[in-house]
């Protein structure tokens, strides 16, 4: 193999197998900032020496084997500074001599509940995933959520930091504290899901985070394949990625759901989608993100015979506002019900809503817009399209109201 | 790990706790106390009297200065700790949780910065 070959098939290890070795060293230490440092110089002692000597058999028990021997020094040196004995021979355990490769423990449940522990601020979820899972560096997830690379990677370490002072442990909820636990893991896989889909302004990085949520969602669905909503979150990402393709288009200008080019969509992605919905729903517990992936499902449905089922639409979005209510079911349940039941029925619909929720929330004002323009509510009309499109920060949703506007003026 | 429990509550609310409900508060914390002891992980409590009769000094500025009252002058006020030894964090907030401070106040979960 040349020396280019094995580069290569470092930094493939190091992408594949990242997230599994980290998840290991920061179990065994609880600190997941000596884990990153131990590990990354270990990758760069594998493109030192592997060129020379070859791969080893094993590369992901020879990373492990170099990581723990490099934290157990830098630990050995601390405990010298601090004259501390009792810290030496705890580290002991960390060594071991040799690594069983059928054998390395998948800690990545793990790590990605210590994440989203409680205790940790719910806006750093996302991030410290997306770090400690994925090996994104800061500055790429400082770009994703518009936040300057220092200021990011401050938040990063100051999480890291409480995780191993706190002594939050790398460990599974009990079955008491599950529900609760795992609701903020799936909360902030997807986080990563909904940044992209919500403003594409963060460029290249945006666009794979979708992809990556999905990758962690996966992932949950091998650790934990009988949690109905980690089913359900699976799959309503797998059905909304099958449609990226179609949301914009040639001008690069927004296309509403029902009006995209269904030729677009990702056969493949859909049904597995439909699959893990349908593995949810056998489970019987029903949630929020299987009710949003079914809302994804009915849409998709449209691929049949060209209808799209705004009844079973409005009945999910029902179901939605009774077991975890927010603005935006809120709004689709309105928009759902002008399809079903007319325009004013719609807009009945959304004057329920407390004004003062959704004076800013832009989804708000474009539906109005929509149901007053069917009504021939001209004027009015304009006028909701004007704040929509005041709330707009994406040009492709600004060029569709604007238009939709012009339309109506 | 050693962790800190630091019990917050309102003191004015305190004004106008009955006799019955100060006794049913002392037994709910040595039950608590008990608890602990038996789990093996009690180290240390204190109760404290109000806020009103702290006493701040400090050598900060050069010299000794001694002040009436506590340190930030909050409505919500320390009063008291306690200190336990548990494997993880996670273990500790299930005893802060049973601590009968909880159920009237805040109780803030610290660790330990001193080597073990």
């Amino acid at each position: 193999m040349t020396s280019n070959q094995t580069h290569e098939r470092a930094v493939q290890i190091a992408r594949s197998s990242y997230g599994r070795l980290l998840a290991i060293l920061a179990a065994k230490t609880g600190d997941i900032s000596a884990a990153e440092e131990a590990l990354s110089e270990a990758f760069k002692r594998a493109l030192e020496t592997w060129p020379d000597k070859g791969i080893p058999n094993n590369p992901e028990a020879w990373l492990i084997t170099v990581s723990r021997n490099l934290i157990l020094d830098y630990k050995r040196s601390a405990a010298v500074r601090l004259q501390s004995a009792v810290e030496v021979e705890d580290i002991q355990e960390l060594v071991m001599s040799q690594i069983d490769p059928d054998e390395i423990p998948d800690e990545r449940l793990k790590l990605l509940f210590v994440c989203a522990h409680p205790a940790i601020d719910s806006k750093i979820h996302t991030p410290l995933m997306l770090q400690s899972v994925l090996g994104f560096e800061a500055e790429d997830i400082g770009t994703a959520f518009l936040i300057p690379t220092a200021t990011m990677a401050q938040r990063l370490v100051r999480a890291k930091r409480k995780i191993k002072d706190a002594g939050i442990a790398f460990s599974l909820p009990d079955q008491s504290q599950m529900q609760d636990r795992l609701e903020s893991v799936l909360e902030a896989i997807y986080g990563a899901y909904a940044l992209e889909w919500d403003s594409p302004a963060g460029g290249d990085i945006r666009d794979d985070l979708a992809f990556e949520a999905l990758y962690l969602a996966d992932l949950l669905v091998e650790l934990l394949p009988s949690e109905a909503e980690v089913l359900g979150l699976a799959a309503l990402l797998s059905l909304s990625i099958a449609r990226r393709e179609s949301r914009y288009g040639e001008d690069g200008e927004f296309i509403p759901l029902d009006m995209q080019d269904m030729a677009k969509w990702d056969r493949l992605k859909l049904s597995r989608g439909n699959v893990l919905l349908e593995r949810a729903q056998k489970l019987g517990q029903i949630g929020r993100f299987q009710l949003e992936a079914a809302i994804q499902s009915v849409h998709c449905d449209r691929l049949a015979n060209g209808l799209t089922d705004w009844n079973s639409i409005a009945q999910l979005y029902e179901g939605i506002m009774r077991i975890a209510p927010t603005i935006g079911a809120a709004v689709g349940r309105a928009a759902a019900v002008g399809k079903v039941f007319g325009s004013e029925t719609g807009l009945m619909s959304l004057n329920l809503i407390d004004p003062k929720a959704i004076e800013n929330f832009q989804p708000a004002w474009a539906t109005r817009a929509h149901l007053l323009e069917e009504l021939g509510e001209n004027e009015e009309a304009i006028r909701a399209f004007d704040r929509a499109l005041s709330l707009t920060v994406e040009s492709p949703v600004k060029r569709y109201l604007q238009h939709k506007k012009n339309q109506v003026a | 790990m050693r962790y800190t429990f630091l019990l917050y509550r309102n003191e004015s609310a305190m004004d106008n706790v009955t006799p019955e409900q100060m006794n049913e508060a002392r037994a709910a914390f040595v039950g608590y106390i008990q608890a602990l002891k038996d789990a093996d992980i009690f180290l240390a409590t204190d109760w404290l009297l109000p806020s009103s009769t702290a006493t701040t000094i400090t050598l900060r500025d050069g010299s000794r200065r001694i002040q009436d009252g506590p340190y930030a002058d909050t409505k919500e006020q320390m009063g008291g700790y306690f200190a336990i030894e548990a494997p993880d964090l996670d273990t500790a907030l299930e005893w802060a949780e049973k601590c009968p401070a909880a159920r009237y106040g805040v109780v803030e979960v610290r660790a330990s910065a001193m080597p073990a």
